[in-house]
């Protein structure tokens, strides 16, 4: 569980403290957090696949570039930027408002993709 | 606007002349030497089109090292031995771009030092993998943006012709094809202003500067802006890289060019998934990578072009 290891650290650290396994992480931070969700894009033949992914708030997304070009993952507005992702190279990035985010590959601005958060 | 022109310093100094020799001149037609010292000094003469020969080599991605050629930066060494042994020294090189595939230093000092043994000044432009780092070009720019205008453009006037170096990779935005920006073709209207209408233009820049293939992403979605600015020569030469292979268009005075790569080839617009790296049988590798010469010869619409596989 990567994705809840790096978002709540020190929960993490206390539950470790506590000897607890991370399983009950969630007793140890109980109103923190929506649900860990984890959701993967593909970077394929110059492609974002999927190119559209709705996800609920609080879902980490991770790019992988399955290509033999380097591409990277850019928002529109700003919200997140890879650097440029060679072959075998992942991007992650955790949603947490909801709402409608643009990206484009700022090497091949032709390849786009849109990650829509929204409650469940 | 001759003062956004590169002088002749400039022109020394971007082409990261380092050779401790003489240097030919041609003028009225009788050849003579001076020193480099004195070279830097003198002011830019205005010359007649006289016959000469530079070379384009472009995409030389070093530092790839995936399936369709595990080694770009031999490819491209190899590529700078055969200028190195052209019985006829060409008097300067164009890259367009994609000197490194990941914009790392040690990728760029690397192609620095393979390119310098050509013994022969090199103009570069900039491709979209030469813009990978934190700042989005700032180490191109480092390293050739010095005496450049605006993100690295320029220009510079050789043997009568005048030679444009554009860039279309920095700041891309999301949808569409390569972009020059409006502060660069600006730049492009005072820069050929002052120029008779029968000076020779060689325009070069990493991305097509007309539509190869939309869907790919090989056109400039404001280059029609720039290409209206030259229509009045009666010989103008638009010379890319990025799509590693040669195309080619004629649009009334204006010829587009796009040539091979040294590192790897990649697919005819619309015959593959994607215009990634393609991979050929390795003995076939060579025969698909390339240097291209250009032969400039007065009263002569045209600049002659020869494209020659590496192998």
């Amino acid at each position: 569980m990567p994705q809840l290891l790096l978002k709540h650290p020190r929960s993490y650290a206390l539950a470790v403290l506590l000897g607890l396994a991370p399983v009950p992480l969630a007793l140890a931070a109980p109103a923190a957090a929506a649900p860990a969700r984890a959701q993967a894009v593909q970077i394929r033949n110059f492609a974002f696949v999927p190119a559209i992914l709705v996800v609920a708030p609080g879902t980490t997304v991770t790019w992988t570039n399955a290509d033999e070009d380097p591409h990277s993952v850019v928002a529109t507005n700003k919200a997140f930027r890879s650097s440029a992702l060679d072959g075998g190279d992942k991007f992650s990035f955790t949603f947490t408002t909801p709402g409608a985010f643009q990206y484009f590959c700022s090497l091949h601005p032709h390849m786009v993709g849109k990650i829509i958060v929204k409650a469940p | 606007m001759t003062n956004d022109r590169l002088d002749r310093r400039g022109f020394l100094q971007c082409a990261g002349w380092t050779g401790a020799g003489a240097l030919f001149v041609m003028s009225g037609g009788v050849a003579g030497s001076i020193g480099l010292d004195s070279a830097v000094a003198a002011p830019a003469r205005p010359g007649r089109v006289k016959p000469f020969t530079f070379l384009q080599i472009s995409d030389s991605h070093v530092g790839f090292d995936k399936a369709a050629n595990p080694d770009a930066r031999g490819t491209f060494v190899e590529t700078i031995a055969k200028i190195r042994a052209l019985p006829d020294k060409p008097d300067f090189i164009l890259h367009t771009g994609d000197i490194t595939h990941l914009s790392k230093d040690a990728e760029f000092a690397d192609a620095d030092d393979i390119v310098r043994e050509a013994g022969i000044p090199v103009f570069h432009v900039p491709g979209e993998h030469d813009a990978l780092d934190e700042g989005g070009g700032k180490a191109y720019l480092a390293r050739y943006g010095k005496g450049t205008q605006g993100a690295g453009w320029y220009s510079f006037d050789h043997g009568g012709a005048h030679f444009i170096a554009l860039n279309n990779v920095f700041n891309l935005r999301p949808g569409g094809l390569a972009h020059l920006g409006d502060e660069q073709i600006a730049w492009l209207k005072r820069d050929v202003a002052g120029l008779s209408s029968s000076t020779p233009i060689v325009v070069f820049a990493h991305i097509p500067l007309w539509t190869a293939y939309a869907e790919w992403g090989w056109g400039t979605d404001d280059s029609a802006a720039a290409l209206a600015l030259l229509r009045r020569f009666g010989s103008v030469t638009v010379l890319n890289g990025h799509v590693h292979r040669v195309l080619q268009k004629v649009e009334g005075n204006i010829a587009f060019h796009s040539a091979r790569s040294t590192a790897y080839p990649q697919p005819a617009p619309g015959t593959a998934p994607s215009p990634g790296p393609l991979k050929v049988p390795a003995e076939q590798l060579r025969s698909v990578l390339g240097i291209r010469t250009a032969t400039l010869v007065p009263g002569r619409d045209r600049i002659a072009l020869i494209d020659t596989p590496l192998a």
